[in-house]
C-alpha cells in the first residue's frame, strides 16, 4: 500500500483568508484498491475455460495476475478473472496458462465487447486504463496504451521526444517492473504544486499540489453522489472541484475550502452566500462542448431537487443563455468582475472562455480586467447535452489554443502574472503534461474523471432518467448504483496514478518541478 | 409583421429496415436462472421493447436496434452471458465519405426533425479531409464587429437566386432604365437536388416538388418528370434541360416557370436563346459539373450573361478529374472560386450552386463560408428514405413511375423510389428543418444574423492547415512511420 506521506508531498493545507467558516472535513489521501462495482469487469481480454477442465488448480497457482481463482475449499475453479489478464505478451513468459493447461481447456482472445467499448478519442484502452487507474492507484501495465487516444491530431499525434528512440533517448518508458513502483516513480524533490494567484494584487495565494483540477459539474447534470466524490477527492489531493452552474448543495459545505463556484450566464443557484464562501469563482463564459450556444439541462432531469437548487419549476427544461446579456466589452467584463470581487473581497477570480480564432485577445482581455485564472476550455471537451453539431464543428480544439494564447500572453509581457488553465479534451496525464508542454501552468479535467467512476461514454448522460450507470443522473433509483465511498477512493487512486506519471515524466526530462515544463515545446515533436 | 419562416416537421417513421449500431449476444444455454435477471433493469427498456416486438404479429422480422452499449446488463449478469457486438451490417454501410455514423444520423433527423443533441464529449477523429478540416469561430465576449446576439427566430436564412443588379441606372428623365431583376428569394440556402445516380424518380420528383413548396425553396427535376407533376408544383420546381430536350419537344418549356437549368454544353447559348424567347423572365441556372476549369467556364459564361451555377462534384465532394484520381475537395475549389470571382469584381452578381458531397448540416455551412451562396441536396435526401450509399444496381430511370412495386426488378434494399410520395416528402421536411436548426445553431454562435453574411467569410473560420502551422509550427518533427514504443 503506499500512502502518498511516503512520496514527501505536504498534506497540510495553509490556511489562508477567505476560508469557510463551516468546518471543513478531511479526507485522507490514501491509496487503496477499489475493485469495478459491477459483477464482471471488462478487460481487454478474454479467457475461456472449456467444459474440459480437470479443475487441477494448475493454473491458478501459475497466474500472479490472479485471473484464475479456485477458493479454499472449492472443487471448481471460478469463472476467469479475465480482465486483468495481460493478454498474448504473457506468452513469453514461464506462467502462460493457455500452454500449460494439461487439457487444454483455456483459451485467449481479445473482448469482443471492447470493439463496442470507445471511440477514437477514448479508445477502448484509454476506458480501460482508466479504470485500471481508479482501481488500484497506479500505472497501468504496458498491454494497454494509456497515455494517448487515436484521433489522429493533437495529443494523439504529439510525444515526448524521451517517447521516441530516434531523439536518441531512452526506447521506452521505464522497465515494466519498475512501473508499478510509486516510489521509483515519485523521487522526493519533483515538485508538482502549483500557485494560482500571480497578480500580486493583496489578494490570498491559493497553492494547489497537483496542476489538475475538476471541473464544473452542475447539480442536476450530474448526481450528487458525483459531486460530493469529486470534491472529495479534491481535498484529499489539496486542489479544487467546481459546482457547475446548478447552485451550491448544502452537502458541499465541508468542502468549501476545495470548491470553486461558477457564475454562469443562467445563474442558476448564485447567491451572495455562495460567493463568499468559496477561495475562488469561475466566471463561465462559455462551454468548449458548445461554444456560444449556452447551457441546457433536459426537463426529465429536473427533479424537484434541482428545481428547488435552481430556483426553477421542476421538469422543466432549463436553459443558460449565451452570453451574459451584461457583457459586450472588456469594461463590461471588468465590471463583472468587480463585483465578485466586492462580494467576496478574498477570493480569486477564474474566467471560462471557449477557444474563437481570436481567444488570445480574449485572454489578454480578461487579464486587464482582473482575473486572476484564465480557464480555456477547448472544443472536444465534454458536456451533459450537446448538438452533436458544436460538439464537432465550432471553435478550436484546445491543444490550438493553448499554445496561441501562450506566445500571445508572452509577447504582451504579462505571462507571469496570469494561470493559464486549459481544459477540454484532456484525458491522460500524458494529455496535461503535453497541455503544460504546451504553454498552459495546469489543466481542468471532467470526463477523465466521470471514466474513472465507470463511464464508457455511451453518450446517454442527457436522455430521460440520464446516466444508465448512475454518474450522470438525478434519478433516484439510479443514483444509488454508486456508492459516495468508492467513488471517492477511485477518483483518489486516478490521481495518484496521474501523479505518478507526472513526476515520472519530469524526472525523466530532469526537471524538478511541473513549472519548469510550462511552454518546453522543446521535449515534445509531432508526426507532421 | 411578417410570418416568420418556420419549418414544421411532423414525426415520420421510416417505413425501411433500420440498421443499427450495437446488438446484444445473449448465450441463453448457462443461464442458471438466478432471477436476478439484469435484463428488466434495463433503463432503457431495451429488453421489455424487443421482447414485446418479437411476440407481435404484425412486427418485421427484424432486429429493433435500440442498445445503447452502456454495458450495464453485460457487467451485471450472474454469470456474464451477456455480451455486446458492433453490427457489421452497419460498419459495411456506406464508404469512406458516408460513413455509417452519418448514414444513421440524418436517418434519425428524417424521422423527427429534431437536432442530434448527445451527452459527453465529441467521439470522431480529431480532424479528417474535406470538411472536417475546418472548424467555424464562435463569437465571444468581446467582438466589436459583429451583428450582436439575437434571438435565434431573427436569424434569417433566405438567400437570393437569379440576377442581382448592382445599381441602378436612370435615364436622363428620372426613368429606370434597369430591367427589373429576376431575383428569387428562398427561405432556405439549399435546393433539392436529383440524385447523383439513376433512381427510379418520379415519385421522388414528385415528393421534393412538395417538399419545396413546404420549405420555401426549389426542387430540382429532370425535365420529362416535370411533366408529370401536378400543375400546382411547378412554381416550386426547376426543369433541368438539356440541347436534346428543347430539340426534342419544345413543350417542355411550357413547364418552366420561375427557373429553369441548362446541361452545360457548348450549346448553352443558344438554348439560352430558346427558353428565353419563350419564357423571359425565367431565372436560366447552368449546371456544370466541377472539373479543375470549372473557375474559367463561370468566367466566359458569365460574361456571356450567365449568372447562376450549379457546381456538381462527385459523390465525395470532389471535383472530377477524369482520371482514376480524385480532384480538390470542394472546401478548396470553392474558396478557389470564389477568390476569382472576387479578384474580377463580379462575386456579388453570381449565385453559386453546390452539390456533391452534403452529408450533413455542418457541410451546408462549411461550403457557405467556403464561398458558396447555397447547396443542392442530393444524397442526403435519399438517404433519409433509408438508402445506405450502395449504389447498386439502381439500373433505369422508369418512365411509367407508377408501375406496381413487384414488376421492378428491384435490388435497392432500401426501395428508394417506391414509397408514397408524401411520406417521402415528409421525410425531406424533417431532414431539411433539422439541418435548418443546426444551421441556425452555428450562425447564433458566431453572432451572425443572416446567412448570406456568412458566404465566403473564411475569417471566421479555422482551417486546418494554417492553424496546425500556427500551433504546432515550431515542434520538432517526427517521421510519420515512426515506431514508437
Amino acid at each position: 500500500m503506499t500512502t502518498i506521506a511516503e512520496v514527501n508531498i505536504p498534506l497540510e493545507i495553509p490556511k489562508t483568508p477567505g476560508h469557510s467558516d463551516e468546518p471543513q472535513e478531511n479526507v485522507q489521501r490514501e491509496v487503496r484498491p477499489v475493485p469495478e462495482r459491477y459483477r464482471n469487469a471488462i478487460g481487454k481480454y478474454r479467457v475461456t475455460r472449456l467444459a474440459s477442465c480437470i479443475a487441477c488448480g494448475r493454473c491458478a497457482e501459475l497466474c500472479p495476475e490472479g485471473v484464475h481463482i479456485r477458493p479454499e475449499g472449492y472443487a471448481y475453479m471460478l469463472r476467469p478473472q479475465d480482465h486483468r489478464c495481460i493478454g498474448p505478451a504473457c506468452a513469453k513468459t514461464d506462467h502462460y496458462c493457455i500452454r500449460q493447461c494439461p487439457v487444454n481447456a483455456l483459451a485467449l482472445r481479445l473482448n469482443p465487447n471492447v470493439e463496442c467499448l470507445g471511440d477514437p478519442r477514448w479508445t477502448g484502452d484509454l476506458i480501460l486504463s482508466t479504470w485500471y487507474q481508479a482501481e488500484t492507484g497506479q500505472v497501468p501495465p504496458p498491454h494497454l496504451e494509456y497515455r494517448h487516444g487515436d484521433s489522429g491530431g493533437g495529443f494523439d499525434r504529439m510525444r515526448f521526444k524521451f517517447e521516441v528512440p530516434e531523439f536518441g533517448t531512452s526506447p521506452h518508458f521505464a522497465a515494466p517492473e519498475k512501473k508499478r513502483s510509486a516510489k521509483n516513480a515519485s523521487p522526493a524533490g519533483i515538485d508538482t504544486s502549483l500557485d494560482l494567484n500571480r497578480r500580486a494584487d493583496g489578494r490570498p495565494q491559493v497553492h494547489i499540489d497537483i496542476p489538475v483540477y475538476g471541473g464544473g459539474m452542475s447539480f442536476g447534470s450530474v448526481s450528487i453522489h458525483t459531486i460530493l466524490a469529486k470534491a472529495r477527492a479534491a481535498v484529499a489531493w489539496n486542489t479544487f472541484s467546481c459546482t457547475g452552474e446548478g447552485g451550491y448543495p448544502d452537502r458541499l459545505k465541508p468542502y468549501d475550502d476545495h470548491m470553486i463556484t461558477q457564475v454562469a450566464t443562467g445563474l442558476f443557484g448564485v447567491r451572495e452566500e455562495t460567493i463568499q464562501r468559496v477561495r475562488i469563482v469561475e466566471f463561465k463564459y462559455a462551454q468548449g462542448a458548445k461554444p456560444g450556444l449556452g447551457g441546457h439541462l433536459l426537463g426529465d432531469k429536473n427533479t424537484p431537487a434541482v428545481a428547488r437548487m435552481r430556483g426553477a419549476v421542476p421538469g422543466n427544461a432549463l436553459f443558460s443563455p449565451f452570453p451574459f446579456h451584461s457583457v459586450y466589452s472588456v469594461e463590461d467584463h471588468k465590471k463583472h468582475l468587480d463585483w465578485i470581487k466586492e462580494v467576496n473581497p478574498h477570493c480569486l477570480v477564474s474566467v471560462k472562455v471557449s477557444t474563437p480564432t481570436d481567444v488570445d485577445m480574449v485572454a489578454v482581455g480578461s487579464y486587464y480586467a482582473g482575473a486572476h485564472i484564465v480557464h480555456l476550455d477547448g472544443s472536444y471537451g465534454g458536456t451533459g447535452a450537446a448538438p452533436d453539431i458544436a460538439k464537432k464543428n465550432i471553435a478550436m480544439p484546445i491543444e490550438y489554443a493553448v499554445p496561441k494564447v501562450h506566445k500571445f500572453l508572452c509577447a504582451e509581457g504579462i505571462r507571469e502574472k496570469i494561470t493559464l488553465i486549459a481544459s477540454g479534451g484532456i484525458r491522460t496525464a500524458y494529455d496535461a503534461l503535453k497541455a503544460i508542454a504546451l504553454g498552459a501552468d495546469g489543466v481542468v479535467i471532467g470526463t477523465a474523471e466521470m471514466v474513472a467512476l465507470g463511464c464508457v461514454r455511451c453518450a446517454c448522460c442527457e436522455s430521460g432518467r440520464g446516466c444508465p450507470r448512475g454518474i450522470a443522473s438525478t434519478d433516484p433509483e439510479l443514483i444509488e448504483l454508486m456508492g459516495l465511498d468508492w467513488a471517492t477512493q477511485r477518483l483518489i487512486n486516478m490521481q495518484n496514478a496521474w501523479h505518478e506519471q507526472m513526476v515520472d515524466v519530469l524526472r525523466k526530462l530532469g526537471m524538478s518541478s511541473i513549472r519548469e515544463l510550462r511552454g518546453r515545446t522543446d521535449v515534445l515533436c509531432y508526426m507532421k | 409583421m411578417p410570418d416568420r419562416y418556420h419549418i414544421h416537421t411532423t414525426n415520420t417513421p421510416g417505413q425501411f429496415h433500420r440498421i443499427g449500431k450495437f446488438g446484444g449476444i445473449d448465450w441463453r444455454e448457462d443461464c442458471s436462472r438466478c432471477t436476478n435477471c439484469v435484463k428488466p433493469r434495463c433503463c432503457f427498456d431495451v429488453y421489455q421493447h424487443e421482447s414485446a416486438h418479437n411476440r407481435s404479429p404484425q412486427a418485421s422480422m427484424q432486429t429493433l436496434y435500440e442498445c445503447k452499449a452502456c454495458f450495464s446488463c453485460v457487467q451485471g449478469c450472474t454469470k456474464g452471458l451477456l455480451s455486446l457486438s458492433a453490427n457489421p451490417e452497419f460498419l459495411d454501410m456506406g464508404d469512406d465519405y458516408w460513413k455509417p455514423d452519418i448514414i444513421l444520423s440524418n436517418w434519425t433527423q428524417a424521422d423527427s426533425g429534431k437536432i442530434p443533441v448527445s451527452g459527453a464529449g465529441y467521439r470522431g477523429r480529431f480532424h479528417g479531409p474535406g470538411f472536417d478540416s475546418i472548424w467555424t469561430d464562435m463569437s465571444e465576449i468581446v467582438r466589436p464587429t459583429r451583428d450582436g446576439i439575437h434571438g435565434r427566430e431573427y436569424i434569417s436564412t433566405s438567400v437570393d437566386i437569379g440576377l442581382k443588379p448592382m445599381r441602378l441606372n436612370f435615364s436622363p428623365d428620372g426613368k429606370l432604365s434597369t430591367e427589373s431583376s429576376s431575383l428569387m428569394e428562398l427561405q432556405l440556402p439549399a435546393v433539392l437536388d436529383v440524385p447523383a445516380w439513376p433512381v427510379r424518380q418520379i415519385r421522388l420528383a414528385r415528393a421534393r416538388a412538395i417538399a419545396a413548396k413546404e420549405l420555401m425553396t426549389l426542387a430540382l427535376v429532370w425535365a420529362r418528370d416535370a411533366a408529370k407533376l401536378p400543375q400546382d408544383l411547378l412554381p416550386y420546381t426547376v426543369p433541368i434541360l438539356s440541347g436534346d430536350d428543347l430539340r426534342g419537344d419544345a413543350e417542355l418549356l411550357e413547364l418552366v416557370r420561375n427557373m429553369a437549368q441548362l446541361l452545360d454544353s457548348p450549346d448553352v447559348p443558344e438554348m439560352a436563346k430558346t427558353v428565353r424567347a419563350r419564357k423571359p423572365q425565367a431565372i436560366l441556372s447552368v449546371r456544370l459539373t466541377l472539373t479543375p476549369s470549372a473557375a474559367d467556364r463561370i468566367l466566359d459564361l458569365s460574361r456571356l450573361g450567365f449568372k447562376v451555377f450549379h457546381l456538381c462534384a462527385d459523390l465525395q465532394g470532389c471535383e472530377r478529374t477524369g482520371s482514376r484520381h480524385s480532384g480538390r475537395h470542394i472546401k478548396d475549389v470553392l474558396r478557389d472560386i470564389h477568390g476569382r470571382l472576387v479578384n474580377e469584381g463580379c462575386r456579388d452578381e453570381i449565385t453559386l450552386v453546390v452539390s456533391g458531397g452534403i452529408a450533413l448540416a455542418e457541410h451546408m455551412a462549411k461550403a457557405i463560408i467556403c464561398g458558396a451562396d447555397l447547396v443542392a441536396v442530393d444524397t442526403a435526401l435519399l438517404v433519409s428514405l433509408g438508402c445506405r450509399v450502395c449504389r447498386n444496381v439502381h439500373t433505369l430511370h422508369i418512365d411509367g413511375g407508377l408501375r406496381s412495386a413487384g414488376s421492378l426488378s428491384c435490388e435497392c434494399p432500401a426501395e428508394i423510389g417506391l414509397q408514397d410520395s408524401e411520406y417521402a416528402a415528409r421525410r425531406f421536411v424533417n431532414l431539411m428543418g433539422a439541418w435548418h436548426s443546426q444551421l441556425i445553431e452555428v450562425l447564433g454562435a458566431m453572432g451572425i444574423r443572416e446567412v448570406r453574411r456568412l458566404r465566403g467569410e473564411m475569417g471566421r473560420a479555422i482551417f486546418m492547415e494554417e492553424i496546425e502551422k500556427e500551433a504546432f509550427g515550431d515542434l520538432a518533427p517526427m517521421p510519420l512511420k515512426q515506431d514508437i514504443a
